[in-house]
């Protein structure tokens, strides 16, 4: 038995999808205009905020390391998470309860706390080289989702298979990345993608790990509008909303989108 | 090996990472704050008496506040129409969801500059339309501070609770109909309850999020609405009082720990089906 909706109720849900999606056409608008300060609508169209993006080379250079942290840190984080969401599924019995909790800590802490607090200790406590702290960083912050994702496709992984191959001979290395690993693709693929979005948009962490010469590209766009407030940052904003699409792709290829609902 | 030290070894570069690199600093952060000579508790005495410092926690409490009411309102009709709404039209509203959630906050946030600015979209309608003389002045204010951050949250509600109603299964509904229930009734005494655990663990994110939130309120408020995150970055790294900074730290931490402890008791106790 299907209620029918109520008008009013569809219409507020048009007017709010109307207010989550005009902002990001202002956007895109705003970068295509040929006034030199942020307008919309353009008065005239022109590529030119998108040559300059490349033209400062900040960008291009931000661009760069944002990926590199992003994707480097979401490695080294799945290298270590996957492991201890393997043994959290695998050996329930034989760990405490809390650890799970300790692996999300990095989300419960505030984001701006943690970046202060390893601001103190890495870079200033080590002299620990900016470009390996922010590596760190990343890997932190985005551990939950690698932990808690796997983890959550391990747990509905029927160990008895592991166990079937080991008992016919298989060294246990060999059946967790033959049997194991190819089971629960679907969530590490999941989590490395929510990783990788939650690195290359992170900034309260960034924000005090970035030094003279290496930074990220929200730092830098945050930089930039302190001093210049023209249309390149929207043309960037343009170019980052690419990134999301890119990801929202491979999401509905891999694993379907009602995945984010669950 | 046994299997206890193989769990063990198994854990330990993850624990290690989490121990090292965010328990150790963010202890060692806290626990500068009862260093002053003065005694334990005079930085936190201090903050409490500073007329700015409660200004700026007080302001940040209400615009958390606020915008986890108004996402939750706007979060809980919307995903109630999405989960209503036909299959396909179901995935593309979901996808207008995830679009901007997947956006990142300074380029979400950096869309109400240009939309709330001097030459913005709004003071140019009003201008045209002859309603005001001379732009308003709209950022830098507590209103744009806020509005920014609930478009920034809405989505994440809005996804949140498409999840929880979907899970409340069609035959609850249907059994109350059956028994005579109308609509209004079936949603007030079996739909709500169900949804309650999913509204309150909508509400933390939100309200969290957006309590230790750093460049909506850097960005549309600016020095003149510090929230706790701004304010936080700017005894840091603008005038280097890192005792300063460790108490404001203190703060927000001990704010959001408590909230999300009390919030999911709660979500606990009102859960109908866990009983």
């Amino acid at each position: 038995m299907k209620t029918k909706t109520h008008p009013l109720l569809i219409a507020f849900a048009a007017l709010v999808f109307a207010f989550l999606i005009g902002p990001l056409i202002i956007i895109i608008g705003a970068s295509l205009s040929d006034s030199s300060f942020l307008t919309f609508p353009p008065r005239g169209l022109t590529l030119h905020w998108y040559e300059n993006v490349f033209a400062i080379s900040a960008f291009p250079r931000t661009m760069w390391t944002s990926f590199q942290l992003a994707v480097g840190g979401t490695a080294l984080s799945m290298c270590i998470g996957i492991p201890a969401a393997y043994a959290m599924a695998r050996y329930r019995i034989q760990l405490p309860r809390f650890l799970g909790n300790i692996y999300v800590l990095p989300i419960l802490i505030p984001e701006i706390v943690l970046g202060f607090s390893l601001m103190k200790s890495m870079a200033i406590g080590m002299d620990m080289p900016i470009m390996a702290s922010l590596m760190i960083g990343h890997a932190l912050i985005v551990l939950p989702y690698c932990v808690r994702v796997v983890g959550a496709s391990l747990n509905s992984f029927d160990f008895s298979i592991e166990e079937a191959a080991i008992s016919l001979g298989c060294p246990r290395w060999k059946a967790f990345f033959t049997v194991v690993l190819p089971n629960v693709r679907a969530g590490i693929i999941a989590g490395f993608i929510l990783a990788f979005i939650t690195s290359i948009n992170d900034v309260s962490v960034s924000i005090f790990l970035t030094g003279p010469g290496v930074s990220t590209l929200p730092i830098q766009i945050l930089a930039h509008m302190e001093q210049f407030f023209d249309p390149t940052i929207a043309s960037v904003s343009v170019l980052l909303m690419f990134v999301t699409v890119a990801v929202m792709a491979v999401v509905e290829r891999t694993l379907g989108l009602t995945f984010l609902t669950k | 090996m046994s299997p206890r030290q193989r769990a063990w070894v198994l854990s330990a570069p993850a624990l290690l990472l989490v121990i090292v690199f965010l328990g150790l600093p963010v202890l060692s952060t806290l626990a500068t704050t009862f260093g002053d000579p003065k005694g334990p508790f005079h930085q936190y005495a201090a903050f409490f008496d500073s007329k700015l410092r409660m200004r700026v926690l007080w302001r940040t409490l209400e615009v958390a506040l606020v915008t986890t009411a108004v996402s939750l309102f706007v979060g809980f009709v919307t995903a109630w129409v999405v989960s209503k709404a036909p299959a396909r039209i179901k995935s593309l509203l979901i996808i207008a969801a995830v679009f901007p959630l997947l956006t990142g906050v300074v380029v979400r946030s950096f869309a109400w500059l240009v939309i709330l600015g001097k030459n913005g979209i709004v003071n140019e309608t009003l201008l045209r339309l002859h309603l005001i003389s001379e732009p308003l002045n709209m950022l830098y204010t507590q209103f744009s501070v806020t509005i920014a951050m609930i478009y920034l949250f809405v989505p994440l509600m809005i996804l949140t609770l498409v999840g929880v109603l979907e899970g409340i299964p069609q035959d609850l509904t249907d059994a109350a109909a059956s028994l005579g229930a109308k609509p209004a009734a079936a949603f007030r005494q079996v739909v709500l309850p169900m949804a309650v655990p999913g509204l309150i663990v909508g509400s933390v994110l939100v309200f969290t999020g957006s309590f230790t939130s750093y460049a909506t309120p850097q960005l549309l408020g600016g020095e003149r609405q510090m929230m706790m995150g701004t304010f936080l970055y700017q005894r840091a790294m603008v005038t280097f009082d890192w005792v300063g900074a460790s108490t404001i730290a203190a703060v927000m931490v001990v704010v959001t720990l408590v909230t999300v402890l009390i919030m999911s008791k709660l979500a606990q106790r009102l859960n109908p089906v866990a009983g």
